[in-house]
This record gives C-alpha cells, sequence and structure tokens, in this order.
C-alpha cells in the first residue's frame, strides 16, 4: 500500500488507475446483463416505442399540403389571407400544374381529405376539380397543334426538353430493351430558357416512367404542358435563341404566333369548375396549413382552430372533445373511488384472515382476471339490460313496475359499473400487499393507548395503508381514463370515452392525424396527473409489494 | 443514567394519583381451540406497585395472560379484577392500561412527538396540556430534540424509551410489558432493564412484564412468576426462586444447574438421604419428595461446589476433571462425579496459580442447604 493524499490519483498495483480499473472490471458484468435484456428490449423499441412516436409524430405533421401543392404554396405566401380578396391569377397557375400532377398520382383526393378536417366541402372541391383538370389547358394544345402538327408528336417534346445525353442513352436502350428505360434528364437549355415547361414536362416524364412504365418518347404530354409552354413563350420571346436546328425553328414559329392565341384564365376555369375557389376561406385554409408542421390536429383535439384572425373557439355545435375530456376524467374518477370503496374492506379481509382463508378468498378476486374481458362486459350486457337480469328481478320482486324498468346500460351508468368490476382486482392487489406488512401490534397498541377502534383504524391504520391505496389509485385510474372495450360496448352514447373517439379516428375517419394528438393530449393529461400526484402524495409512498 | 432523575421529577406532579393498580385473575382459563387449554386455571394477586415478570418458555401461556389482561384475548372462563373491578367486559380502550410491545409499535406515519400526543388526544386532553405532557415526557427519556423525527430515523435503544414513554404519558396505573427488550443488543438489553426498574420504582406504578429471558426476570421483579404448561410453576421473589426452586422445572429454568438422579433412601424430617445411580449417598434438603423409596432429582448450583473440603461438610465426593474453560472472573471446572460427566463446578478467579489440572481425581464437596431433591425430571 502505497501513501496517497487526496489529490493523487489512485492506482492499482501496476499503475493504472483505480477508477479505470474498476470500470473495466464491472463492464464485463454489465454487458451481460445487458445482453440478457436485448432481446426484450429490441423488441419494445420495435413493436411499441418506436410506434408510439410515429404516431405521435403524426399529431404535428402536415406535409402532404407542401407535398401535394409546391408550387402553390410558395406563391401563396405573398397572398395576404386577411384580404378577403381571392389570390391572383398566377396562383391558379400555380395550382393548375400542381393539381394536374396530384390528380395523375391521384393525390389530390387525400389532401382534399386532410384540408376536409379543418373546412367541411374542400373534399369534394378537390375530388371534382380533379377530374377536369386535365382539360384546363386544352385551348393552349389545340392552338399549338393547329400551328403546328409537330407539337401533337411526343418525339417534338422529347427533342426539345431531353438533355442530348438522355437521348443518346435512350436510343441505345430502345436497340437493345435490355432493363428499364433510363430516367428522364431535362436539358439545361430547356430548363434555362422555359423554366415553366420544364418543371412541367419534367413532372410529365417522371410520371409516366415511374407510375405507368411508360416512355416519353411514346405519349403526348399533358395539356398543362401546352399551358406552360404558352406561358414561357409570352414572358420570353426570345426564348428560342438558345435552341438550334428544328427546336429553335419551331420555337420560333410559335413565339410568333403566341400573341395571337385566344388565352383562358385559371382562375375563371376553376371557379367554372368548382365554386370553391372563388371563396377566400378556402384559400384561407390552405395557406393556414401549407406549413409541414401544423398545430392543427392539437387545436381541433382542443375544440380550438386556427383562423386567419387566429386562434379561436369552434362553432358551440361542432365542440366535442374537451366534452369528452372531461368526461372520460370524471368517469375514471368515479370508476377509481367506487373501486377503493368496495376494494378496501376486501383488501382488509385478505391480510386479516388466516391464510388458508385468505387464499381461497384471493384465488376468488383473481378469478375474473382469467375469464375474457369481452365476455365479462357481454355478461353485464345480459345482466343490465331493460329487459335483462337485474330488471326482471326487480320487477318480479316489486320494486320497480314494468313500466319504469331501469335503464343501466348503454349510458354512463353502464360504463361505470362494467367497468369498476372489471378494474376492481387491480385496486385490491396493491391494496393487499400493503395492508399485509401492516403489523396488527399497531392497532393494538392504538387500543391500548386509549382509542376506540373507529380512531384506531382512522388514525393508526388508515394511514399506514395510504400508499396501498395511492398505488391502486393510480392503477386503475390510469387503465380507466384509457380504456376503450367496455365502454364501446356498454357505454352507448353518453357513456363512451375519449379513446373511443380516438378508435373512430384511427380506423373509421381515418383522422390519424386528429386520432395522434387526442392520444397526446390523454397521454399529457395523463403525465400532468401523476406529476400532481408525485407532488401532493410522493411517489415513493406508492407501494406495490 | 441522567434522565432516570428526570423521570422522577416528571411524573412528580402525578405521584399521588400513580400508586399503580391492583390486578387480580381468578381462576382463569383459557383455549384458542376449544380442545386443549393454554391457561390452566390460574389464580394470580397482584398488589399494587408491584412489579410482577411472567417467565417461561414460549408457548407456556405467559403472553395469553397478558393478553387477556390488556383485552386483546377474551378469557375462556374465570375473571379478571382490575382494582376489585371486573373488566373481562370492558374493551382493551376502556381499560386505561399502558402496554409497551415487543417491537414497540410505534406508529410509523407520526412523528414522535405524535405518538406520544397520540394517547392524550384520544382522551380529549386540551391542546395546551397535551403539549406539555409531551414535552416533558421527551425531556424524561432525553430525547428532548427528537420529538419531529420518526420512529424509523431512531436507534432501537431510543425507539423503546419513546415506547416505554408513550405507555406511561397518559398515567396509567398499570402498564403491561410484552418482551420490550427482546429486539436490543445485550448491552443495551441490560441498561434498559436498569431504567425500566427505576421508573418503576419511581412511579410507583404496577407493572406486569412478560419475558423468557430469566436473567431480565431475576433483575428487575418484585415477584416473578414462572410459567410452564399454562401453570403457574412457582411464584415467589427472585432470590427465592433462584435460592428455593419449588420443582425441578424451576431450578432447571432459573440459574445454570447440576442434574443427579436417585432414590430416596432414608428421610430425616427436613432432610434426606439420597442414593445415586452408582451408590454414592448424598444428603440433601427435601423439597417435593415424600417418602423413602421416591425417584428423585437432585439439583446444585455449580458455584456451590466447593474443591476446599473439609471435615464438616455435609457432602463430599471424588470427581474426576474433564475439562476446564477458563472465563475471567471464573474458571468452569467439568468434571465426572458420580457418573455424570456434565458436572459444573465454577471457581472463582483469585489471581492464585490454578492447582487444578485436567485428568486430576479431586475431592468436592458441599452443604446439604445447597442440594435440594426434587422431583425427577424424566
Amino acid at each position: 500500500m502505497s501513501d496517497v493524499t487526496s489529490d493523487q490519483v489512485l492506482t492499482t498495483q501496476d499503475g493504472k488507475p483505480l477508477k479505470a480499473a474498476l470500470a473495466k472490471a464491472l463492464r464485463r458484468e454489465r454487458l451481460r446483463s445487458l445482453m440478457l435484456i436485448a432481446p426484450l428490449l429490441i423488441f419494445i423499441m420495435l413493436t411499441f416505442v418506436a410506434p408510439i412516436f410515429d404516431m405521435l409524430f403524426r399529431s404535428v405533421e402536415n406535409q402532404i399540403v407542401s407535398e401535394t401543392l409546391p408550387r402553390t404554396v410558395v406563391l401563396l405566401e405573398e397572398w395576404d389571407a386577411g384580404s378577403g380578396e381571392t389570390p391572383g391569377e398566377d396562383v391558379y397557375q400555380a395550382l393548375h400544374y400542381d393539381l394536374m400532377i396530384a390528380s395523375e398520382y391521384k393525390r389530390h383526393t387525400q389532401l382534399g381529405t386532410r384540408l376536409n378536417y379543418e373546412k367541411t366541402g374542400i373534399s369534394s372541391m378537390f375530388r371534382r376539380t380533379g377530374r377536369r383538370i386535365a382539360d384546363f389547358g386544352e385551348v393552349y394544345a389545340d392552338q399549338f397543334a393547329a400551328l403546328n402538327p409537330a407539337w401533337e408528336d411526343p418525339m417534338t417534346w422529347v427533342n426539345l426538353m431531353a438533355s442530348d445525353a438522355w437521348i443518346a442513352d435512350q436510343q441505345r436502350w430502345a436497340a437493345s430493351q435490355d432493363g428499364p428505360e433510363p430516367t428522364f434528364i431535362l436539358s439545361e437549355t430547356a430548363v434555362a430558357a422555359l423554366p415553366a415547361t420544364a418543371d412541367i414536362y419534367g413532372a410529365f416524364a417522371e410520371f409516366l416512367q415511374m407510375e405507368e412504365g411508360d416512355s416519353p418518347t411514346d405519349e403526348q404530354p399533358w395539356n398543362a404542358v401546352y399551358a406552360a409552354l404558352y406561358e414561357d413563350l409570352a414572358d420570353n420571346p426570345q426564348a428560342f435563341s438558345t435552341f438550334s436546328g428544328t427546336n429553335a425553328d419551331l420555337l420560333r414559329e410559335a413565339v410568333e404566333a403566341v400573341p395571337t392565341f385566344a388565352t383562358a384564365s385559371m382562375k375563371e376555369l376553376f371557379i367554372d369548375a368548382e365554386d370553391g375557389w372563388g371563396d377566400a376561406g378556402n384559400w384561407a385554409v390552405i395557406k393556414t396549413f401549407s406549413p409541414a408542421y401544423t398545430p392543427g390536429y392539437f387545436l381541433s383535439a382542443a375544440d380550438a382552430q386556427l383562423t386567419p384572425d387566429g386562434l379561436e373557439m369552434k362553432p358551440e355545435n361542432q365542440q366535442i372533445y374537451l366534452f369528452l375530456f372531461y368526461r372520460t376524467l370524471l368517469l375514471s374518477i368515479v370508476i377509481t373511488l367506487s373501486c377503493l370503496l368496495l376494494g378496501y374492506p376486501i383488501a382488509y379481509l385478505l391480510a386479516a384472515l388466516p391464510l388458508r382463508y385468505s387464499n381461497l378468498l384471493l384465488i376468488l378476486v383473481l378469478l375474473p382476471f382469467w375469464t375474457s374481458l369481452l365476455v365479462r362486459t357481454s355478461a353485464w350486457k345480459v345482466l343490465l339490460q331493460q329487459q335483462g337480469v337485474i330488471n326482471d328481478v326487480l320487477v318480479w320482486i316489486g320494486l320497480i313496475t314494468d313500466a319504469g324498468r331501469l335503464v343501466m346500460i348503454n349510458n354512463a351508468t353502464g360504463t361505470i359499473i362494467a367497468m369498476t368490476h372489471i378494474l376492481l382486482p387491480f385496486m385490491i392487489l396493491p391494496l393487499y400487499s400493503v395492508m399485509k406488512t401492516i403489523s396488527p401490534t399497531y392497532v393494538r397498541a392504538a387500543k391500548s393507548l386509549g382509542a376506540t377502534d373507529w380512531t384506531a383504524f382512522w388514525r393508526v391504520y388508515f394511514p399506514q395503508s395510504v400508499p396501498g391505496i395511492g398505488a391502486g389509485a393510480i392503477l386503475v385510474f390510469i387503465l380507466a381514463i384509457g380504456y376503450y372495450i367496455t365502454p364501446e360496448l356498454v357505454g352507448g352514447t353518453s357513456g363512451i370515452f375519449i379513446s373511443n373517439r380516438i378508435a373512430f379516428h384511427i380506423s373509421s375517419s381515418l383522422n390519424w392525424g386528429l386520432a395522434a394528438a387526442l392520444g397526446t393530449l390523454l397521454l399529457v393529461a395523463v403525465l400532468l396527473l401523476f406529476m400532481a400526484y408525485d407532488r401532493i402524495v410522493g411517489i415513493d409512498n406508492v407501494k406495490l409489494g | 443514567m441522567l434522565w432516570l432523575d428526570k423521570i422522577k421529577v416528571g411524573f412528580e406532579g402525578n405521584m399521588a394519583n400513580t400508586r399503580g393498580a391492583a390486578v387480580r385473575y381468578e381462576s382463569v382459563q383459557k383455549s384458542y381451540d376449544g380442545e386443549s387449554l393454554v391457561v390452566k386455571n390460574l389464580n394470580l394477586d397482584i398488589p399494587p406497585g408491584e412489579f410482577l415478570t411472567m417467565l417461561g418458555p414460549s408457548g407456556s401461556g405467559k403472553t395469553t395472560c397478558l393478553m387477556m389482561l390488556a383485552g386483546f384475548e377474551p378469557a375462556t372462563h374465570g375473571e379478571i379484577y382490575l382494582n376489585d373491578r371486573p373488566i373481562n367486559n370492558v374493551p382493551p380502550h376502556k381499560r386505561g392500561i399502558g402496554m409497551v410491545f415487543q417491537n414497540y409499535a410505534l406508529f410509523p406515519h407520526m412523528t414522535v412527538a405524535e405518538n406520544l400526543a397520540f394517547p392524550l388526544q384520544v382522551r380529549k386532553v386540551p391542546k395546551a396540556e397535551q403539549a406539555q405532557k409531551v414535552r416533558r415526557a421527551l425531556e424524561m427519556v432525553e430525547l428532548g430534540a427528537f420529538g419531529n423525527r420518526r420512529p424509523a430515523q431512531l436507534s432501537g435503544g431510543q425507539q423503546q424509551r419513546v415506547a416505554v414513554a408513550r405507555a406511561l404519558v397518559f398515567d396509567p396505573e398499570l402498564v403491561l410489558m410484552d418482551e420490550p427488550l427482546g429486539a436490543l443488543d445485550k448491552q443495551l438489553r441490560e441498561q434498559m432493564q436498569y431504567e425500566i426498574k427505576h421508573i418503576h420504582e419511581n412511579l410507583g406504578v404496577t407493572v406486569v412484564y412478560v419475558t423468557h429471558d430469566q436473567t431480565e426476570a431475576l433483575t428487575m421483579s418484585d415477584r416473578v412468576a414462572v410459567f410452564n404448561d399454562g401453570v403457574i410453576q412457582q411464584l415467589s421473589t427472585p432470590d427465592d426462586l433462584y435460592e428455593d426452586p419449588k420443582n425441578s422445572f424451576v431450578a432447571q429454568f432459573i440459574g445454570e444447574n447440576n442434574k443427579l438422579d436417585g432414590k430416596v433412601v432414608e428421610v430425616n424430617g427436613k432432610s434426606c438421604l439420597v442414593e445415586l445411580e452408582d451408590g454414592t449417598r448424598l444428603k440433601a434438603d427435601k423439597v417435593n419428595v415424600e417418602s423413602v423409596g421416591d425417584r428423585t432429582t437432585i439439583s446444585l448450583r455449580p458455584e456451590r461446589v466447593e474443591f476446599d473440603t473439609h471435615d464438616a461438610m455435609d457432602n463430599i465426593v471424588n470427581g474426576r476433571v474433564e475439562e476446564l474453560i477458563y472465563l475471567g472472573d471464573h474458571i468452569r471446572v467439568r468434571m465426572n462425579v458420580a457418573g455424570n460427566d456434565e458436572f459444573i463446578a465454577k471457581v472463582r478467579n483469585r489471581g492464585e496459580k490454578r492447582k487444578i489440572h485436567v485428568g486430576d481425581t479431586v475431592p468436592v464437596g458441599w452443604s446439604l442447604n445447597d442440594c435440594k431433591a426434587l422431583d425427577p425430571v424424566s
């Protein structure tokens, strides 16, 4: 042993730092224990944690607007939603291109559904416009074709738009037919001189190759491409100058003819197709939800909405979620309290009885666990319904008249009764495990000190059982707040929980974003309650055994 | 032991009304299963202010007797009187008996001060008086600064003191203690024995104390009731119990003891002559043998065996030294006497060179009065 002062690093016999040596010695052990839990950990991460985070992410994710209408969204930034005026022609032109592409990909209906969550009617607007969008540029296509039939030839467009390298590649591929066609590449000249046309044509070529398996060399472009060409030529009469050969000739001819072309206002075409496009309110919705992330789902989950004027509550008749949250909390509290009221004496009995009796009783308590949840809930339906066992007995013994049968199911009462029964073991077991550790001498001591039976219970026994109450109440409450099956089956309309709405949005309305936001709010509510509980009771006081 | 003096001061004001209660068991019987009796016909009179210990092995019925007195177990038959008032039908909380439990039973969710205030609160003692009594009780047990601690933050000895203080704070006339020192280590136990003894002396309350530790019983009690098999085997003062055991069980249970089995061959008034199995004849005090021919077990305390024999001694026999065990203040000598090689003698260590060696055969002697002829053990 060497003399070591406090500021010296402790070392092992061969001079290595002691801490490093210790860490090394423990590393093996740690690694081994990590390996033991690794399968479970990976399983949990993949099947539980990752999906949860994915779902939570959906509650703010909103890329669908900016991905489906990229050109429109950029131009809309300039537009003042508060003006009450519809946007300018350029926005409608951009929408024309965006919607043309989206309708080919059949993505415009998804976008419509998404925006319909924010304002009803938008969905059908997109759907109907999508059916007619292909015709919006027809007037230009016809005029270009009339000017020169070459515009109807797919090869004309390929020669004009494609890079030389791609044309060469494509020809080689066409000769060998080996593998897929080379991916279409725009020529730099076209991109520089005819930006809008190149943009749309590029999208057209990509769509053909990726979705249809066709070649741009075989297909006449969309009418929207002609509209874009018209726009480009009108904007830039010198466009032809960077081209050569046939392309230059064709373009020069077109440039000269373009001023004489009949034009079509996209704005008018849109409004003609669907009145909604003339409503600044619809445009405001599109603009509001154009960012990639949105608080919209959360606002909806809290019965609020984002308007151009800012945050405001939804109209009274559309408010539903706050009340549902309130009801979920209230019913969960009632269920927790009734579980406590019913479970406490049982747990006390379990803890006080001699072992052989308490074991039997414990089996009786656990019996419901071995029966399917669905069966138990259905049994409650049989018992509680108006023509059910309980009502029949009550009528038979004359407590109620046949006309006055009690309504105990398909409402909050049914939910409370059935869920109290189902969650009761979760209250009894923690209570029992805590009560088992409370020595009977405490109550004896209290009595010897002069306390009556009640005082001994209330001042001495009960406070020591509080950790069990805490554990049981937390368990039951958290289980209750997210319960789904039982309220669904016996809750009717007035006894359903927020989870039933979540399930509805997941499986029926397919509004996953809202479902995720509702779920996140529920999670946050539980966490907040949990923290409040920790602050008041102290989580250290919770004992499960 | 400073705090003991404070106890005197602390409770002095109450001395007038804490003379202690009288307890009487009248033919009390107790059975748990209806098939066997745990307590068989107990008659016991405890005068006011006495420190009575119920001593016995586990299962001897002593704790049951205490629990019946406290009111936690009903007597199957018979009556218990507290100050001449029958209490069989009085619930525990109305008996006004202080009790110290084996593991103290301090309420873990209350502070020390709250524990002490509990009996006062349930008695609806005015707040100001409560605070005063609690403070005084805390100072008494030298835990004045610990009032706000939880029992779990105290050491075993401190918890013990709090438990005692709690049992006394409401001025009971009778205090029951159910093996209160069982959980303490040896040294602390000895100290607490002494302290509890002094509390009793200073307060004058009646104490009924249950233990299976004979040292505890001998140190503290005015009288000891030795229990076995649901029956009091002997009820007497500690010195009587040691010096004059009335039967073999008591002799075996209290202190160390040499057993020599034999048969009575002659009776001379209060003494008798006993012949051991190997023919050795010993003069013994006749305790519970009746007549010639009775089998008997002779009981002899190891420290009464003398190595310096002289002719005036009643009994002198030769024994062979088998083993010497050095214990500091004395030396235990295991020898073979009259065919019994478990015979133990204690020799005081006087500092002189030991003159006994293993293998020696030496004469040992003892007086007739130290040698009790009792009922046969087997």
